[in-house]
């Protein structure tokens, strides 16, 4: 395989928009080209993420309207993915595979999403389509009862007391909303407490609002290049230094819902590939769709041993400054999950990290960064690591 | 190569109060709900097997924000059955509100409940359904 790097990155705000999916993926891909000093003549591909369009806006197939927006060559096929929350990380992947493989030179990758023009209603019940129709969703399962369950389960499997857990989960989403202030994309920029979060509204017991993330509206598109053509591009490539991609099945097979198996799977053919371990990663942009799933995540990646990853962000671990700081951005819960986008957005925040560019919120000296991000009710996880 | 069993034939055996599921001649392995391949060995060898309708419920959740169609609150849990596999389905005969943490590890029984098709899921179809075991 040719070494792959990412060129100019970019996203939208994230948050409540009127524009369309295909307005704010322009706005996104028109700027990454730019910000990778190529043109569209010069795009050999768009892999192109979005979940949920047909109920948005009606609009299916959406990538040639995409391609035709920007301006790309009838000869660069434009193809959508979907991979329910991991779509546009699992696009960006099969970019880079295929210009690692020397299909491709040059290709543009990312995501788009218009979900709060659904409603919370309607939206509950799409999300919910990326559980098993037949025996998952027909009993009224939505994506905060899945986390829910995965809450209950870790409290009774571990001996950590509901009140403790709840706390402590409380925590992940003050440290997130607090990353959030410092990221002027972040759909949400204000600081929460413990009341905040203790005194939300039940979802899905136990997860009350704020230990979910919002519906948003945003889209994010990178630039991929094999790594010689990107050196004459742009100052500082990105470097791909490993992807992994797992998939899982149903929730009811997973049975023991506190391990996200396609992640374990997934995070080791990265550290693999990219010769690297847990302790090598500087920063990370993980899945915290809800705030026990950024706990899971933790433990997945073999940060922490499993059951031990509850107090991290309680414990200041996980802060900016910490440990190892996890979603400086704001992550899914401060920064927005705009699902068909979520992860062009992780790939930009930690390729703006490698690039020292990230302001109040840089991690210093970041050199390593883990993209992670899970699709629907644990069935696809994808894992890209970047270097600088 | 012939689906072992389909979800039609599943949703008739709900109606008639049957829990059929696969059983795997290579592996024993018993499949429930019913899908193309045995969940431990992914073989194709097998047949139709009826569970016993017992489990103990592994986790669970009360939806409170639901989607659209659907009438909150409603408890969501997951069992373990006697004979092996998990499945999802609907706690029913119980407030609600009054679901907590205990629930986790008591035995429950099976059974089934029909819950409306709608616009984008076409059919009516039955789910399963758990209930709490007296003591």
């Amino acid at each position: 395989m040719r070494e792959v790097a990412v060129l100019g990155v970019s996203m939208t705000k994230f948050g409540v928009s009127e524009k369309t999916n295909l307005e704010m993926f322009t706005e996104a891909g028109l700027e990454a080209m730019s910000n990778s000093n190529i043109e569209s003549k010069d795009v050999e591909a768009l892999f192109f993420g979005n979940c949920l369009g047909d109920f948005e806006e009606g609009q299916m197939h959406m990538a040639p309207f995409a391609h035709a927006e920007l301006g790309l060559p009838m000869s660069a096929p434009a193809t959508r993915f979907e991979s329910a929350c991991a779509t546009a990380t699992v696009a960006i992947r099969h970019a880079a595979l295929l210009v690692g493989a020397g299909v491709y030179d040059v290709v543009l990758a990312g995501g788009t999403e218009r979900a709060t023009k659904m409603g919370t209603p309607l939206a509950t019940k799409t999300f919910a389509m990326a559980t098993q129709s037949q025996h998952e969703a027909r009993a009224g399962l939505t994506f905060p009862g899945v986390f829910a369950m995965a809450a209950h389960m870790y409290s009774s499997k571990y001996g950590v007391d509901l009140p403790e857990l709840k706390k402590n989960m409380a925590e992940v989403a003050i440290k997130n909303h607090y990353h959030g202030t410092l990221n002027p994309k972040a759909h949400f920029q204000k600081e929460i407490d413990l009341d905040t979060v203790l005194d939300g509204m039940m979802v899905a017991d136990p997860l009350q609002l704020f230990d979910c993330c919002p519906f948003s509206d945003g889209a994010s598109a990178l630039v991929l290049a094999e790594a010689g053509k990107a050196k004459d591009l742009v100052k500082k490539p990105i470097y791909v230094a490993g992807m992994g991609q797992a998939s899982a099945g149903s929730l009811y097979l997973q049975q023991d819902v506190t391990r996200v198996k396609a992640r374990e799977t997934a995070v080791s053919q990265a550290y693999k590939e990219a010769g690297v371990g847990p302790d090598d990663i500087d920063v990370v942009e993980l899945h915290d769709c809800f705030t026990i799933a950024e706990i899971l995540a933790l433990e997945g990646f073999g940060f922490y041993e499993f059951g031990k990853a509850h107090d991290a962000a309680a414990k200041r671990e996980t802060y900016l400054n910490g440990k190892v700081v996890v979603n400086p951005s704001g992550g899914l819960k401060s920064k927005g999950h705009p699902i068909g986008a979520t992860g062009a957005g992780q790939v930009t925040e930690i390729v703006e990290q490698l690039r020292g560019e990230c302001g109040p919120r840089q991690v210093e000296g970041a050199r390593i960064g883990l993209v992670d991000t899970l699709g629907g009710d644990l069935g696809t996880v994808c894992n890209i690591i970047l270097r600088s | 190569m012939e689906y072992a069993l389909t979800f039609e034939q599943y949703q008739e055996g709900l109606e008639k109060g049957k829990l059929l599921g696969l059983h795997c001649n290579t592996c024993e392995t018993f499949t429930f709900p019913p899908m193309g391949t045995c969940r431990n060995c992914n073989g194709t060898d097998l047949k139709v097997a009826e569970a016993g309708g017992e489990g103990i419920i592994s986790t669970f959740t009360v939806v409170r924000v639901a989607p659209e169609g659907k009438r909150p609150p409603y408890v969501v849990a997951m069992a373990e059955l006697k004979e092996g596999p998990s499945v999802i389905g609907n706690l029913i005969d119980i407030n609600p509100d009054e679901a907590d943490m205990k629930l986790i590890g008591k035995s429950v029984k099976l059974g089934s409940q029909m819950v409306e098709g709608d616009v984008y899921s076409s059919d009516d179809c039955r789910v399963i359904t758990f209930s709490l075991k007296e003591g």
